[in-house]
């Protein structure tokens, strides 16, 4: 079961503070989307909205098609895995997951049956009679997305729901996750705050911020060419380099900001002229070097070197980017 | 200085606790009046309170009020408690004030005020009235029990089970209930102990069924009899379970 989602200019005001302003959103029938941002970006007012729990003050949304106005959590094609799990505690892991198939009135035996067949998607085969509080955190989010899945929602809404795993659960749940997207089918809105998250599961990212839709595309494209600094920032490390006619390569137009991620500079490309090198320290997987470039003393860039350089503080280097994009301040 | 403490425990204990004793042990007095000597144990007396057809049917009124008082309360007091914690209420501190200010008005005032109402409305004085008082004085405990119980927790659970399509009357029964069953089991016990015993309630709004206090309060009137104490007993005896019972529910969860 799936089905598409139309946000049409959907704003949510909190008193005076505006959480949502004038945002619009097509989301296509079986698609992972994930809602990358800040906290307070409305990110998760969006997600509450699309699931019921809010009303939008102004604007719509259509769930395969039909107006959700005035449309419960109860009434619509959407469930919801949370953060903080919220398992019954007073029941089994069959019961739990067979909670919503109970509230359509579906038999005890269907119910067990297919609450097994969802425990064992999750990877908790034979585990039903267990309560919650004998499980892992870990665990325990399988089973709120079991039984989130259980009722064959059109949309599953998923709020931030790796956000209380360790980093190294975390990132065996988003493989995990993405697998059983592919395998159910449903359309799938994700909302996190983590861009390796969101790069790792999402078909496509969409970068909010004061309420406001940024930048949205598949994770090459918001990484590698972001379409504000906002997004570029937020994606993870770069360097901001304004080209207001003192420094930058001729071939680059101003007015604007040239951005240079770290990893993107090289022996070839976009020629930046001689730097200095500041400091060097070794990360593992690759060497990460300041250096101030010769023509513009007070610019201070980041630059990604292989494992296997080792660049001497003062030496010089010739500077030249592989990839870069400039955007409007 | 740490046999002063001692003492002062032993002392403290006996000062709670010795009326009780003292209680307990003549009811099994051998002999017309229950105070000293202690003429040897006879268990007589309860022979005799348990042969009494008037005080077995007050044993029955108390218990039977007792039950049927506190399951009201409780169910008024919970679902008070629920609508307060869960929605944004204008004035909601006045309403949780108004709620809790019966705990703060003596009993007496509370049966006055019910008798001048029964009395202007018509309404004749039986077993139900005072399952009315009694109601009075016990949702303002159930209701802090259950309001303070209430936790973020099963809200997030309230909120999944209506995302999963449980309407509100399920989310109540399936979820919320349940989720609260130590905190709703021990205000229940505890509105069974305060009922049973009341009495200034009991007495003011209760005519020809009475209940355990009524009864014994007019036992007393003639006079003081070993027979007194024994239903006393009996009466602690059923407190004390009830206590005991509201606990072993209480902490037996949170273990």
């Amino acid at each position: 079961m799936t089905a598409a989602v139309s946000i049409e200019g959907v704003s949510q005001r909190y008193g005076a503070a505006l959480a949502l302003d004038d945002v619009s959103l097509e989301i296509a029938a079986g698609e992972f989307v994930v809602l990358l941002g800040p906290s307070g970006c409305g990110k998760t007012t969006l997600l509450n909205i699309i699931g019921g729990f809010a009303e939008a003050s102004v604007g719509r949304v259509l769930i395969g098609g039909r107006d959700m106005a005035g449309v419960g959590p109860k009434d619509r094609p959407t469930t919801t895995v949370f953060q903080d799990y919220a398992l019954f505690p007073h029941m089994t892991l069959a019961q739990n997951v067979g909670f919503g198939l109970r509230m359509r009135g579906v038999s005890a035996d269907v119910r067990a049956s297919r609450a097994a067949e969802m425990l064992a998607l999750v990877g908790l085969e034979g585990r039903g009679g267990r309560r919650p509080h004998e499980l892992s955190g870990g665990q325990r989010q399988r089973v709120a997305l079991a039984r989130a899945l259980a009722v064959e929602p059109d949309v599953l809404l998923l709020d931030e729901p790796l956000g209380a795993l360790d980093l190294k659960l975390r990132r065996a749940m988003q493989d995990e996750l993405k697998a059983i997207q592919r395998r159910v089918g449903t359309t799938f809105v994700h909302v996190t705050h983590d861009q390796e998250e969101a790069m790792a599961i999402a078909d496509r990212i969409v970068v909010m911020n004061a309420g406001r839709i940024e930048d949205l595309g598949p994770p090459r494209q918001v990484y590698l060419s972001p379409r504000s600094l906002f997004s570029a920032g937020f994606m993870g490390e770069i360097n901001k380099m304004p080209l207001d006619g003192s420094f930058g390569p001729l071939d680059v137009a101003g007015p604007g900001v040239l951005c240079i991620r770290p990893e993107a500079f090289g022996d070839q490309g976009l020629s930046l002229g001689m730097a200095r090198v500041a400091d060097v320290a070794f990360f593992g997987s690759y060497v990460r070097v300041h250096v101030v470039p010769v023509a513009a003393p007070d610019l201070r860039l980041v630059v990604h070197l292989p494992q296997g350089v080792q660049p001497e503080v003062g030496a010089e280097m010739d500077l030249k980017a592989t990839s870069w994009v400039v955007l409007k301040t | 200085m740490k046999r002063l403490v001692w003492v002062y425990l032993c002392a403290a204990y006996a000062f709670i606790f010795l009326p009780v004793i003292v209680l307990v042990v003549f009811s099994f007095q051998d002999g017309r009046l229950p105070v000293p000597p202690f003429q040897g144990v006879s268990l007589q007396w309860y022979a005799k309170v348990l042969g009494d057809r008037d005080l077995m049917a007050a044993l029955f009124n108390s218990a039977l009020m007792a039950a049927v008082s506190s399951a009201v309360a409780l169910t008024l007091g919970f679902l008070a408690a629920h609508g307060l914690a869960r929605s944004v209420l204008p004035g909601s501190v006045w309403l949780r004030g108004l709620l809790i200010a019966p705990m703060t008005v003596s009993y007496l005032i509370i049966a006055l005020g019910l008798l001048t109402v029964f009395n202007q409305t018509g309404v004749r004085l039986s077993l139900w009235t005072a399952g009315v008082g009694h109601v009075v004085i016990n949702l303002p405990l159930c209701f802090a029990i259950c309001y303070a119980a209430m936790g973020d927790h099963q809200k997030a659970a309230e909120r999944a089970a209506r995302d999963l399509g449980a309407s509100e009357v399920q989310v109540l029964w399936l979820v919320s209930a349940p989720m609260l069953a130590p905190a709703l089991l021990a205000a229940f016990f505890l509105s069974v102990t305060f009922s049973w015993d009341e009495f200034i309630i009991a007495f003011l709004l209760t005519r020809f069924e009475v209940t355990l206090p009524v009864e014994i309060w007019s036992m007393l009137r003639s006079g003081l009899s070993p027979a007194t104490n024994a239903v006393g007993s009996l009466v602690f005896l059923v407190s004390v379970v009830a206590v005991v019972l509201a606990e072993v529910f209480v902490f037996r969860r949170r273990a």
